[in-house]
């Protein structure tokens, strides 16, 4: 370094004009600066299974929801003629698509046997005739429904909670966590089935079970996180200044908790859609003849062993929906979380 | 220690007694008796039967007679099985259930350690790839669907495993796998994450710039440092197990707990309803403060100092 020095002679400087040091501005930052979303969805793009999820996603709720578009049989219409038919696309011919089963060693062509005649049915049909492919479109709503409910109650009762309590704080924080630490000690699906025996069986009663018990969770983190934020200086800077504490909560709080609420958001869920299944599998969710992913399953376990796409399509879209939400979760979580940056 | 052990017992009281007490009146509050459907029973043997089940008594007296009854171990009589002690039905059908969910719980764990050090270690490779795809598909796949699968497949087809039933071990296989899977990958993915932030730590850096080899400071610091925190997730593992043992045990036909709730669910067996609802309860209450009360042992760090 000592010996470099030496080397730089007086002409190796020259004096700066006026023009060069406008250009000269240390300060100026050169890239349009990105807002909170902006940067996460930069950093959530570069994440392809996230992505991959993410498009899944879309497909199921463009299907799910237009699903009266894309039916192709009314879902509850039964037809005792045409049931137990496998599935079968026109001009396809591969064992398993074109309408043939296996029956003691032979195939033989179930459309042909049932005198289906030009019908055909995508997934086949369950042991009333109802048309598979509708029946998991519908599921897929139910299921997709739950969880925008569930997801809602999360933000507006979970998000509230941990926020006034961690807030307010004292005696009002102490007995709004003891309530919380008692909910927490009774595994969540006893809550709900216990609501579930109370209640009527229907989405309804599924929506009410699960909207009780799917906000402790985001109540706990949100709180703590108030806490943290509650004492920090830009919420003391708002309150001298004589801010309001509705308009710090929505202001200033609200923007720094966004990135857990995100987060936990998409861990509630795939929770609640299990739930959901959950309950109608054991046959207390949805009732008959209303389809639901968890009927559909339960349906199609009982002739597993000779129509095993019964159990195997509804099954495999609950495990996409479950596993598109959970990689999506992860995703979210390494993009919106500061402390997960690497 | 002991303030703080008989705090935390103050509050698993406490918990107990609102849970018994909500449960109660709720099922107060269901419409419906034992003898809905016996329309041809005169009022006077009614009132003998009302009388024998002590429901010709106010609302109030039922809930103390109940109260006095739990505190005693004692959940009434079952609706479903005439005359059978609710808690003698759950007394006999504990042990099934305390055998899977324990061999769940520990092959789960066990297996998930496994897999989260490994994706750690090889972090950023094909390895870690496999262990992610194998925790998401843990988590996802719901464990009636997994059961259904392995009974078919091992059971059926491959004839490995019994089907369903209770009799010995080798019954046991397939039920642990099918609650396993949760547990596995809860742990695998909370195992990795642990373990990369341990790996990136400033006294890994100082046993590698000492010399110490791979294998050294993977067992004596990584491991053992990542191992800890992962006691404060086997809470949640055992809610994971009860809520899938309810299933699990249904397709295995498994005389257990969980079977037997979903069975009294169907049947409206208030009393069995009730009872069960309690003793879930105090499992996870005891799970919960079992693990508290680890963690605060091992690790010197958070001792509790309340």
């Amino acid at each position: 370094m000592a010996d470099n020095a030496k080397h730089i002679s007086a002409g190796d400087f020259k004096p700066i004009s006026a023009e060069d040091r406008g250009n000269l501005d240390s300060e100026k930052i050169s890239a349009p600066s990105l807002t909170f979303l902006q940067d996460s969805w930069r950093r959530f793009r570069k994440n392809k299974a996230a992505m991959i999820a993410l498009i899944i996603l879309i497909i199921l709720f463009i299907l799910a929801f237009g699903s009266n578009l894309f039916e192709t049989h009314a879902p509850n219409a039964t037809n005792p003629n045409l049931a137990n038919l496998p599935p079968k696309i026109p001009g396809i011919d591969i064992n398993g698509f074109n309408g043939t089963l296996d029956q003691s060693g032979q195939r033989i062509n179930a459309y042909a046997q049932a005198h289906a005649g030009s019908k055909y049915f995508i997934l086949g049909t369950d042991y009333l005739g109802r048309d598979l492919f509708s029946r998991i479109l519908y599921g897929t709503r139910i299921s997709l429904t739950i969880a925008l409910v569930a997801s809602f109650f999360d933000l507006a009762v979970g998000v509230v909670y941990g926020v006034i309590s961690g807030w307010i704080g004292g005696w009002v924080d102490t007995f709004m966590q003891r309530i919380i630490e008692i909910l927490l000690s009774i595994p969540n699906l006893v809550v709900i089935i216990l609501l579930m025996v109370i209640l009527k069986p229907g989405m309804e009663s599924i929506i009410i079970a699960i909207a009780l018990t799917s906000w402790i969770n985001m109540a706990r983190l949100i709180r703590a996180q108030t806490l943290e934020l509650k004492n920090q200086e830009f919420v003391l800077a708002a309150r001298t200044l004589g801010e309001s504490s509705i308009k710090i909560g929505f202001k200033h709080l609200l923007p720094n908790l966004s990135s857990i609420i995100i987060i936990n958001l998409m861990f509630t869920i795939p929770t609640a859609i299990f739930f959901e299944a959950f309950l109608s599998y054991i046959g207390i969710g949805v009732s008959a003849p209303q389809a639901s992913l968890g009927t559909l399953i339960n349906d199609g376990q009982k002739n597993f062993q000779f129509l095993p796409y019964q159990m195997w399509y509804p099954a495999i879209v609950l495990s996409l929906l479950m596993i598109a939400f959970n990689i999506l979760g992860d995703g979210m979580r390494d993009a919106f979380d500061p402390k997960s940056r690497e | 220690m002991a303030k703080y052990l008989a705090k935390r017992i103050f509050y698993i009281i406490l918990t107990l007694f609102i849970v018994t007490t909500a449960t109660f009146f709720l099922m107060k509050f269901m419409p419906g008796t034992p003898l809905t459907n016996q329309a041809k029973l005169t009022p006077g043997q009614i009132h003998q039967i009302y009388k024998q089940y002590g429901l010709d008594k106010p609302l109030w007296q039922q809930y103390l007679v109940y109260l006095g009854g739990v505190v005693h171990g004692n959940f009434g009589t079952s609706f479903q099985f005439s005359n059978q002690p609710v808690s003698y039905l759950i007394g006999s059908r504990m042990g099934p259930s305390l055998t899977i969910g324990g061999e769940a719980m520990v092959v789960g764990v066990l297996a998930g350690l496994v897999v989260g050090a490994i994706g750690a270690i090889k972090a950023n490779t094909w390895v870690d790839t496999t262990a992610t795809i194998i925790s998401i598909l843990g988590v996802s796949i719901p464990s009636f669907v997994l059961a259904v699968l392995l009974q078919y497949y091992l059971g059926l087809k491959l004839r490995w495993f019994p089907i369903a039933d209770w009799g010995g071990f080798m019954y046991t296989v397939l039920p642990t796998l099918a609650l396993a899977a949760s547990p596995l990958a809860e742990t695998a993915r909370f195992m990795r994450t642990q373990m990369v932030d341990v790996l990136s730590s400033d006294y890994i850096e100082l046993a590698k710039a000492k010399g110490m080899g791979k294998v050294g400071i993977i067992y004596h610091h990584a491991l053992r440092n990542s191992l800890i925190p992962v006691v404060t997730i086997v809470g949640p593992l055992a809610v994971g197990i009860m809520t899938g043992s309810m299933v699990v045990e249904n397709i295995f036909s498994i005389p257990g707990i969980g079977e037997q709730f979903v069975k009294s669910v169907l049947t409206n067996d208030y009393p069995t309803i009730m009872g069960l609802t309690i003793v879930y309860c105090a499992m996870l209450c005891v799970v919960l403060l079992i693990t508290d009360i680890v963690y605060g042992i091992i690790d010197p760090r958070i001792r509790i100092n309340k």
